[in-house]
């Protein structure tokens, strides 16, 4: 087989492997802004916060042990135990929920019906504010993330041996993909099959979609908003944490992985800010995109590099032809 | 004056029950502006009960007070007999009072079948978690919650549109679709918002037939607003009118046309 054609396929899955994690990150913005028209950015903040309280828990770190070093005077730092990576991911689980209900209680339950510039802000603030308790909390140091369910079984890291092989086997190349992206593919689209049945089928994704589509009419049916508002802000919890753990199992937990919420944007900007699908099919284009640009223009043409900004530029596009993004809803204005 | 638990037969032979709901010295203010002024007046379990009035006299305020939209700085809210605490909306809609609204709040988005089972959400108890899982009892639910919506459906004479989606509706369908919503709560008390409104003569006719049958069929009690007075003569067993923000009559249809307060509100009266 052809080399550069084989190799243009590989960077293709590769392309689609990463496109993956852009789509987890936008999936979160995508149920947030559907249902309170709030653009959440901080959505990355979030994955990070998910990603330290996990590990944090898992190591069984004290939270908050500098500052209670400082204020009592002790040297606490560590429980002295290893928390099961299941138990530990049940507990940031509550921790997400619980920061949901803070979220809608303490800041948004006082901006209903407040223009969007004004909550976009205040999502602005949440994201730094989060940022400031995860360092205060677990403290600001790159940690490594494995989840594992036995001693020896754990998210797997490196290249897929048998794929390598059997690519080799058939087409006399072998295709590098990565363990941990496989993984991410099939956790991402069992999470995307979850949240579609549950927006189909129960009661609590019917209200949901009630009050995405109008909130007077969802309160004249018995839907409680700020019970929705509160179940999407825990929902969009649990996709950052999902999110986290796959970007911290592949690059550490570290605060730089609060800046992938800027690769959602042209994701969302494709995709659309409403359509679960076009999350996924936006941060698959993306994902594809920049990598093959890169391989195929970038490099040797462009000097490389391409890939910081390759996402905007094809977002700067859709934007000027198709402003409401592949699935979004038409935008019709009458006169 | 009626015993207000007790049930009596109107002059056109029409079986009125006992009183459900009663408003009480209610009044309403938005800033200095007085929207309800002292209001009391009831509605009785199985009566059609108009609230009608020229443009602005506070009608619509006034449902949106029955249904828990907007809050008023005084009076009482008495539902079957116990006085109501302060509630949101949606609490009013759980505690079985459903409403359509005058310029339609359907989810567009949503196929008709969607939006009716929406009405339903009240009468679905299973938890979180077995909903979510899908099995037994949620399922016994569900089908027992989409025969009720089928059978509403069927009622209004809305089979033909079941999967359409909303937005792609006439207005006159889009009314029915609402009232289809709000029926499908199965509620104690049917609001409804000015239904004819932006209506042509054969739509209001159709949408009179439907009241009527509600009222006849399911023993709904329905309180409306309405500013086309011959509609709602035809319709209505009790009628209350305002005219800014204050209740001038109160009555069978028969009376209320021959009060001269309400005559005056309606034709003008001349200032000399």
């Amino acid at each position: 087989m052809n080399e550069q054609l084989a190799f243009t396929i590989e960077v293709f899955a590769n392309g689609l492997m990463a496109g993956v994690l852009y789509a987890l990150v936008a999936l979160g913005f995508v149920l947030i802004y559907k249902a309170s028209g709030i653009f959440n950015y901080a959505q990355g903040v979030m994955a990070l916060f998910a990603a330290m309280t996990l590990v944090g828990i898992q190591n069984g770190q004290v939270p908050f042990a500098h500052l209670i070093n400082a204020i009592f005077g002790t040297d606490v730092h560590h429980f002295g135990w290893h928390v099961h990576s299941f138990l530990a991911i049940a507990l940031t689980v509550v921790v997400m929920i619980a920061l949901a209900w803070m979220v809608q209680k303490f800041v948004f339950k006082h901006l209903v019906g407040q223009e969007p510039i004004i909550l976009f802000m205040a999502t602005i603030g949440l994201a730094y504010f989060l940022e400031g308790v995860a360092d205060l909390m677990w403290g600001s140091e790159l940690k490594a993330l494995n989840v594992c369910a036995t001693e020896t079984a754990c998210l797997p890291q490196g290249m897929n041996v048998w794929l390598e092989g059997t690519t080799y086997e058939a087409l006399g190349y072998g295709f590098f993909i990565d363990n941990l992206d496989i993984v991410a593919s099939i956790v991402a689209a069992i999470l995307v099959v979850g949240l579609v049945m549950f927006a189909q089928y129960t009661k609590q994704g019917r209200a949901m979609r009630a009050v995405a589509d109008d909130h007077q009419a969802a309160l004249s049916v018995g839907v409680s908003l700020n019970f929705i508002w509160v179940l999407v802000w825990s929902l969009a919890g649990f996709v950052a944490l999902v999110a986290g753990i796959m970007w911290g199992a592949k690059s550490g937990v570290q605060f730089s992985l609060s800046l992938i919420a800027l690769k959602a944007l042209p994701v969302l900007m494709l995709g659309g800010f409403t359509s679960i699908p076009g999350a996924i099919v936006g941060g698959l284009i993306i994902g594809v995109g920049e990598k093959l640009f890169e391989f195929l223009i970038g490099a040797p043409y462009l000097g490389g590099a391409t890939e910081n900004w390759f996402a905007y530029m094809l977002a700067l596009l859709f934007l000027v032809f198709r402003p409401q993004g592949l699935f979004g809803e038409k935008i019709i204005e009458r006169v | 004056m009626k015993d207000v638990t007790e049930s009596y037969v109107t002059a056109d032979g029409r079986t009125i029950g006992p009183v459900v709901m009663e408003m009480k010295n209610i009044t309403l203010r938005f800033g200095g502006v007085e929207a309800i002024k002292d209001i009391s007046f009831d509605i009785r379990e199985g009566e059609i009960r108009a609230i009608i009035g020229p443009n602005g006299a506070g009608k619509s305020s006034m449902l949106n007070v029955i249904s828990g939209f907007y809050v008023p700085q005084e009076g009482e809210v008495w539902y079957k007999g116990a006085r109501r605490p302060s509630m949101k909306p949606f609490e009013v809609a759980q505690q079985g009072i459903a409403r359509t609204f005058q310029n339609i709040a359907l989810f567009e988005g949503m196929s008709v079948l969607d939006n009716v089972m929406t009405g339903r959400l009240t009468h679905m108890k299973t938890g979180l978690f077995a909903q979510s899982l899908w099995k037994g009892k949620a399922e016994e639910e569900e089908i027992a919650n989409r025969e009720v919506a089928e059978k509403i459906i069927d009622f209004l004479e809305i089979q033909a549109i079941r999967k359409t989606p909303v937005a792609r509706l006439p207005y006159g369908l889009k009314k029915r679709v609402e009232l289809a919503r709000a029926l499908a709560a199965e509620p104690s008390i049917l609001l409804l918002d000015e239904p004819m409104a932006g209506m042509n003569v054969e739509e209001k006719e159709d949408m009179s037939r439907f009241i009527l049958d509600v009222n006849d069929e399911f023993g709904t009690t329905i309180a409306l607003i309405e500013h086309d007075m011959g509609v709602v003569m035809d319709l209505s067993d009790r009628v209350v009118v305002m005219d800014y923000g204050k209740k001038i009559g109160d009555g069978t249809p028969h009376d209320v046309r021959n009060n001269q307060d309400v005559i005056d509100a309606y034709l003008g009266v001349a200032h000399d």
